[in-house]
């Protein structure tokens, strides 16, 4: 498997691993994938008053490429409106990350987990607001 | 004492050609070159006496009562096919049954896949939490169509050794055939055909320090008479069985790295067993929850597969880039399917994604196992600080009760 330049700098220089506190009601975490599949990843958002993402976490169980599409997944999401997060496709991470086919299903879990943070983060704001 | 990068630790792959054994097949390239079948003149005459010499070589390595039971082919992928299909295609009229395991190498499964398509009947026999056949299973299996056992004698992932002896005397007592592919076993742990009751042995040359595209195939000619379909048609080499001019230098290779594994075993088995103590006994210093795949007791010195629960296999390799291990987990398999192996002994599907293969070797030194017992324990405690499988553990959360959105 030959790595881009990108993946390796990712996985070497992991950026924003580690957690935020999953009660905190400004904090959104997403899990998805599971051990058997052999790949897990939890993506976590920090949303400020003003519906911008502050602040972002991972944590991946996974190949080199779910670690690289994870890391850059929390560097992309930070400063963004949670609308503009949603926007954030798998494709434009295989794009910037120049993953080969048989990787593509990572970068899909990337996406993925983005998404379920955001589903939390807004499920919680409902519940506050109940 | 200082090592030098990237480390070899993949001898299962395969093994660097001994620099004894280059000396020997050199002079096989530019000087002898003769062809072993021209008997008309000294350059033939020559090739041929230097393949009677490593055809005796291999012959003894495995205990065959003559020269003549070796028949030289391209590899152990080839040997397996000859052996399976030749003796299936040449009992078909008494009977049209087969039986191996699982966790064959896929050249032997795939065989029998040919042959199922073909109208063969298989049974294939599972493996228990240790990747040993049950013999009891086996002698249940056999019956009075049953033409031929594979059983292995090494697994190419988990090195555990099968109970060879038990399975070639009941072969042997039901009068049905035993092949055994002992491609990671000839020159690592003693094999006998006789005393083993083994019919059809395959072997290869550079899993023991030979080149690679040479192997052999024994055929027993006694008590049975083993008879075979040949697969590959000619001018009627190596006795009908395998045609094609003979590769002079890669015989003259491949016999003089069974006489050197023949000759060194008991040593050098040793050597490799210490060493495999000693990474393995580090790494369980430094690393908790690590689990080894396969027996302990049947196992070949050089192997060590262990799982490295909640790190990914393919990002561990990816890791500890400057040495050179595989990995049975799916990241690192085109099929993105886990290893079959660890599967079919019941390996869950999470560790079996964290699989490490080690295979020391010859050449491996005590300064490169303690090198990569610091790599790979680094390597390991840094994924585990960003795995957040890890994370649910240290917080008490039991990961098999956890509703995982899986797709
Ligand atoms: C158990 C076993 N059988 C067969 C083979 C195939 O050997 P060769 O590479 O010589 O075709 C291998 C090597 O990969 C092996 O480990
Ligand atoms: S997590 Fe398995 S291929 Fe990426």
């Amino acid at each position: 498997m030959a790595y881009s330049d990108k993946v390796l700098d990712h996985y070497n220089n992991p950026r924003n691993v580690g957690a935020l506190p999953k009660s905190d009601p400004s904090v959104g975490t997403g899990v998805v994938g599971a051990p058997e599949c052999g790949d897990v990843m939890k993506l976590q958002i920090k949303v400020n008053a003003e519906g911008v993402i502050e602040d972002a976490r991972f944590k991946t169980f996974g190949c080199g490429s779910a670690i690289a599409s994870s890391s850059l997944a929390t560097e992309w999401v930070k400063g963004k409106t949670l609308e503009e997060a949603a926007k954030i496709r798998n494709t434009d991470i295989v794009q910037e990350l120049n993953l080969p086919p048989i990787k593509i299903h990572c970068s899909v879990l990337a996406e993925d987990a983005i998404r379920a943070a955001l589903a939390d983060y807004k499920s919680k704001q409902k519940q506050d607001n109940a | 004492m200082s090592v030098q990068l990237p480390i070899y630790l993949d001898n299962h792959a395969t093994t660097r050609v001994d620099p004894r054994v280059v000396d020997a097949m050199l002079p096989y390239f530019s000087t002898h070159y003769g062809n072993a079948a021209s008997r008309t003149h000294s350059f033939g005459r020559t090739a041929e006496a230097a393949v009677d010499v490593g055809r005796g070589q291999l012959a003894r390595a495995i205990g065959a009562s003559t020269d003549k039971e070796i028949v030289i082919t391209s590899g152990a992928t080839e040997s397996d096919n000859l052996a399976i299909k030749g003796v299936a295609h040449m009992l078909r009229s008494k009977g049209d049954h087969l039986i191996t395991a699982v966790t064959e190498h896929k050249a032997v499964l795939d065989s029998h896949h040919a042959l199922e398509r073909e109208g063969f009947r298989v049974t294939w026999l599972p493996v228990d939490k240790e990747g040993l056949i049950d013999l009891q299973q086996l002698a249940d299996a056999i019956t009075d169509q049953t033409l031929l056992v594979s059983i292995m004698a090494v697994n190419n992932e988990i090195g555990v050794v099968q109970p060879l002896a038990a399975i070639g005397e009941l072969c042997h007592k039901r009068g049905v055939l035993f092949f055994c592919d002992a491609a990671q076993a000839v020159g690592k742990i003693p094999l006998d055909v006789e005393a083993m009751h083994i019919d059809l042995l395959a072997f290869t040359a550079h899993k023991m320090y030979g080149p690679k595209g040479i192997g052999a195939l024994y055929v027993r000619r006694k008590n049975p008479r083993v008879r075979l379909e040949p697969m590959m048609h000619g001018g009627g080499h190596e006795r009908g069985l395998r045609s094609g001019t003979l590769a002079v230098p890669l015989i003259v290779a491949f016999g003089e790295a069974a006489r050197i594994a023949t000759e060194e075993m008991a040593e050098e088995s040793k050597r490799i067993l210490a060493l495999r103590h000693r990474l393995h006994q580090g790494l369980s210093a430094r690393v908790p929850q690590i689990f080894l795949n396969g027996s302990i007791s049947e196992r070949t010195p050089g192997n060590l597969n262990l799982s490295f629960a909640y790190v990914e296999g393919e990002s561990l390799l990816m890791g500890i880039s400057d040495i050179a291990v595989s990995s049975g987990s799916a990241c690192t398999s085109s099929s993105l399917e886990p290893s079959y192996v660890l599967k079919a002994m019941g390996v869950g599907d999470e560790l079996a994604h964290t699989s490490i293969r080690f295979g020391i070797g010859r050449f491996n030194t005590e300064a490169e196992i303690d090198y990569a017992i610091e790599r790979v324990a680094d390597v390991v405690t840094r994924l585990r600080e960003m795995s957040p499988l890890w994370e649910m553990v240290q917080e008490g959360i039991d990961l098999s009760s956890v509703n995982w959105a899986g797709h």
